[in-house]
């Protein structure tokens, strides 16, 4: 971005060779007003270069859109951030909009975001424009300089969020410098509030109590500044004078702003909840909040206010009364960054080349392994199978069967001992006709037998068998060759299912 | 290890040639060196490194093999320490320094991003050792932010306008002699952030290059990160105050000297708070130290 330099040439008709320029007292003059001109240049480029863009917008006024944004930004930025970039990109579109009503509003709201763009500069490094200008020096040789500028900047916020502000040069040249002074108009303000409140202008309150807050914001942040160069060095800090100062000034300013804001909080509600516009109403509404929220910040920036003298002593015990060190080492920022920031750049660059080289350490180089190599360039990529990885077949030994008994013999048994429900058998009969099967037959039985004399009534019930093996000792004994004890009566008892079913579900 | 001590240490007296060093010893001091090349090890964690080091101290003809093998490789020896392990750093032109070319890539034609990468480490390393007592003290653990830095610097260059201001001189460079541009109107010029596409930091941004220098102290073993506000939060390790106080300090300050600029202060900190507060324009959330003019 630049703008043609003027060249002072004076008419041939006038000398006879050449003359000698006019004095520096004029140039500078010139200078200011070629600075002046080239902050205007960005906004006559837009229309130059509006022929570029893909698409037919020479119906639109881009200088026009420009300056509404630059209008828009300036009015928008909060004294402590700056303005949203959609919120402005938003609140262009309908002077855009009015420009052209029949584009789409999709064409309107790329009209916007480029024109808000090209006044930040995103496309250059440091987000700026240059200006060549040449001027005549004092002793008369002829030197072309750069002027750099800014129209909208981009700065931080809290958050991590990035705002738009504009510079000083966008406001003094396009917009026309605002000056106030915050002091006196403070106290101007809390007058103008509680006279428009009590003439019902409560839209112009607003504004009054958005400065008040401004002013609030301003002592907490020298507070904290103060309080944070105070841990880093109690010395820093003119702990005599300046900072009590500045303490009972705040203290006083909150105290102030609490007596009125409390007063006008009344009010204001009072106003509130009787007016009958619904207008009248919301914006009362709004002035609440605010008082509220600068009622708040008060009182954060009190409970810091009386904080910061304990603060100070713990620091000063800390730093002042330690051990001081004997040597006394280099001062970076007294004796190398600030007698470095004057100087010309290349001359500077040699001081910091020197700081970087020694002062950031070393990296450990890497040395290839060829065997690493080779493995690493022949492992081929991994396939990714939907099915995951395959399973093993396990090795499956069918374990031997050592049970005493076969299948066979124990359903010999289970039939030997089916018996009817009314004819229950001696163990000796069932022991005899178990021996005359097979001989190892009658263990078997005689286990059975022996587990029927205590029979799991309970899990029969519950899963609703009819039979029952059961046995009772009468006190016979057994007369048998391989087996002594009690000769058991063992028999089948019947169990009435319906009635077990039934009382299971009662009880369920 | 103790017995190794007993042994050598009436040797040396016996025999002033040095006992024999035996190519076991000279692993051993390798080690030691090697282990100083990882600046993120502490000796507390590794057992193997804090015997080495602990055999350094303890024996002086290792101590001369270890150092011998260190300026073999084209390295400098700091400080042999519990505190910070072995603490070495490249000498000049040697395999393991870094150079500004491989440390920025994108270092423009004039030079100026090159400075202003420089000047952000020594903007870091001012910020965190603000008075000469905190560079000498062994035990101080200073702290950074990114926003806090780049808002310092600016406030310097910002004072530094004013000054010119006053004094009424045209500051704007010739065209073509760049070179001769104020330092402080560089930085001043950069812009501090901007919004880009997927909303990471703009690299080209003061506070992206501080994040960058930042970042690389960090792998550096120099600094630590302890949190994420104000754009990233670090504290200080024992290598890197002494990289600062006794080699990058010195060489800037030589650089300066040969320039003919010698700054003469009185030993008492000069990062003070300026007289009126409310003329500067702050970066929301940068917690900072003042300076004088």
């Amino acid at each position: 971005m630049t703008s043609p330099a003027s060249t002072d040439s004076v008419p041939p008709q006038l000398s006879a060779g050449p003359r000698p320029a006019p004095g520096p007292a004029a140039d500078e003059g010139l200078a200011r007003r070629l600075r002046a001109l080239a902050c205007t240049a960005p906004l006559h480029d837009l229309d130059a270069r509006k022929a570029n863009l893909a698409g037919e917008y020479s119906v639109y006024g881009m200088a026009e859109v420009a300056l509404s944004a630059i209008d828009l930004v300036t009015l928008n930025m909060d004294f402590d951030t700056g303005a949203d970039h959609d919120q402005i990109v938003a609140r262009l579109i309908p002077r855009i909009a009015a420009q052209a009503p029949r584009r789409p509003a999709a064409e309107h709201e790329r009209v916007a975001r480029w024109v808000l763009e090209n006044l930040i500069n995103v496309g250059s490094v440091d987000r700026g424009f240059r200006a060549v200008y040449g001027v005549f020096g004092a002793d008369g040789t002829y030197v072309r300089r750069d002027y750099d500028f800014k129209l909208i900047e981009e700065v931080p916020g809290p958050g991590g969020t990035v705002y738009l502000r504009t510079t000083d040069e966008a406001v003094n040249v396009l917009v026309g410098a605002l000056d106030t002074d915050v002091t006196s108009a403070q106290i101007a303000a809390e007058v103008k509030l509680e006279v428009l409140i009590s003439r019902g202008r409560l839209a112009d309150a607003q504004l009054a109590a958005e400065q008040a807050r401004y002013r609030t914001v301003q002592y907490s942040e020298t507070l904290r500044r103060a309080l944070e160069a105070t841990r880093r060095n109690v010395r820093a800090v003119d702990w005599l004078s300046t900072v009590p100062d500045m303490i009972a000034e705040a203290l006083d300013h909150v105290a102030d702003r609490y007596r009125h804001e409390n007063a006008i909080l009344t009010n204001i509600r009072k106003a509130r909840d009787e007016t009958e516009d619904a207008e009248h109403k919301r914006r009362a509404a709004e002035l609440v909040d605010i008082v509220k929220d600068c009622i708040r910040r008060h009182t954060q920036l009190q409970s810091r206010l009386l904080e910061a003298g304990p603060l100070f002593r713990a620091e000063q015990d800390r730093q002042a009364f330690a051990t001081p060190t004997s040597a006394s080492g280099t001062d970076l920022y007294g004796h190398l960054l600030a007698p470095l920031l004057p100087l010309p750049v290349e001359r500077a660059a040699r001081v910091t080349d020197a700081f970087f080289a020694h002062g950031t350490g070393l990296r450990t180089p890497v040395s290839v392994r060829v065997a690493d190599l080779v493995d690493i360039l022949l492992t081929p990529p991994v396939e990714r199978e939907h099915l995951g990885a395959e399973m093993p077949e396990p090795d499956l030994i069918a374990t031997p069967d050592d049970s005493r008994f076969s299948e066979e013999q124990l359903a010999a048994a289970t039939e030997l001992l089916d018996l009817p429900a009314d004819a229950p058998r001696r163990l000796s009969g069932l022991l005899a006709d178990a021996r005359r099967r097979d001989p190892e037959l009658p263990y078997l039985v005689a286990l059975l037998a022996v587990h029927a004399a205590s029979p799991p009534v309970g899990t029969a019930y519950r899963q609703g068998e009819r039979r029952l093996l059961f046995a009772v000792d009468d006190g016979t004994e057994l007369d048998d060759p391989e087996f002594g004890g009690a000769d058991l009566v063992v028999g089948t008892a019947l169990l009435d299912a319906a009635g077990m079913a039934a009382d299971r579900t009662e009880a369920a | 290890m103790t017995e190794h001590v007993e042994w050598s240490e009436p040797e040396a007296v016996a025999a002033p040639a040095g006992a024999p060093v035996t190519p076991a010893d000279a692993a051993d001091a390798a080690r030691l060196v090697a282990f100083g090349l990882q600046p993120k090890l502490q000796p507390a964690r590794d057992q193997e490194y804090a015997d080495l080091l602990r055999r350094y101290r303890e024996d002086p003809p290792f101590a001369r093999l270890a150092d011998a093998v260190a300026t073999g490789l084209g390295l400098i020896v700091l400080e042999v320490s519990p505190r910070a392990g072995m603490a070495v750093t490249a000498a000049e032109d040697s395999v393991f320094a870094v150079r500004m070319g491989d440390y920025a890539r994108r270092t423009s034609a004039d030079g100026g991003d090159r400075f202003l990468h420089g000047l952000a480490h020594l903007a870091v390393a001012a910020m965190a050792f603000p008075r000469p007592e905190d560079l000498a003290d062994d035990g101080y653990i200073g702290r950074v932010t990114v926003n806090g830095v780049d808002a310092f610097v600016r406030q310097a260059c910002h004072r530094l306008e004013e000054r010119a201001a006053e004094q009424g001189e045209n500051t704007d460079p010739a065209t073509d002699a760049p070179g001769l541009e104020a330092a402080w109107r560089i930085w001043a010029r950069r812009s501090a952030t901007g919004a880009t596409k997927d909303a990471r930091r703009l690299a080209g941004s003061t506070t992206g290059i501080v994040a960058k220098a930042v970042a690389f102290l960090t792998d550096s073993g120099f600094l630590q990160r302890t949190g994420d506000d104000s754009g990233g939060t670090y504290r200080t390790t024992a290598r890197y105050q002494l990289q600062v106080r006794d080699l990058a300090g010195g060489a800037a300050m030589a650089e300066l000297l040969e320039l003919g600029v010698v700054p003469v202060t009185d030993g008492t900190p000069t990062l003070l708070p300026p007289e009126d507060a409310d003329d500067l324009e702050l970066v929301a959330d940068a917690g900072l130290p003042f300076h004088s003019a």
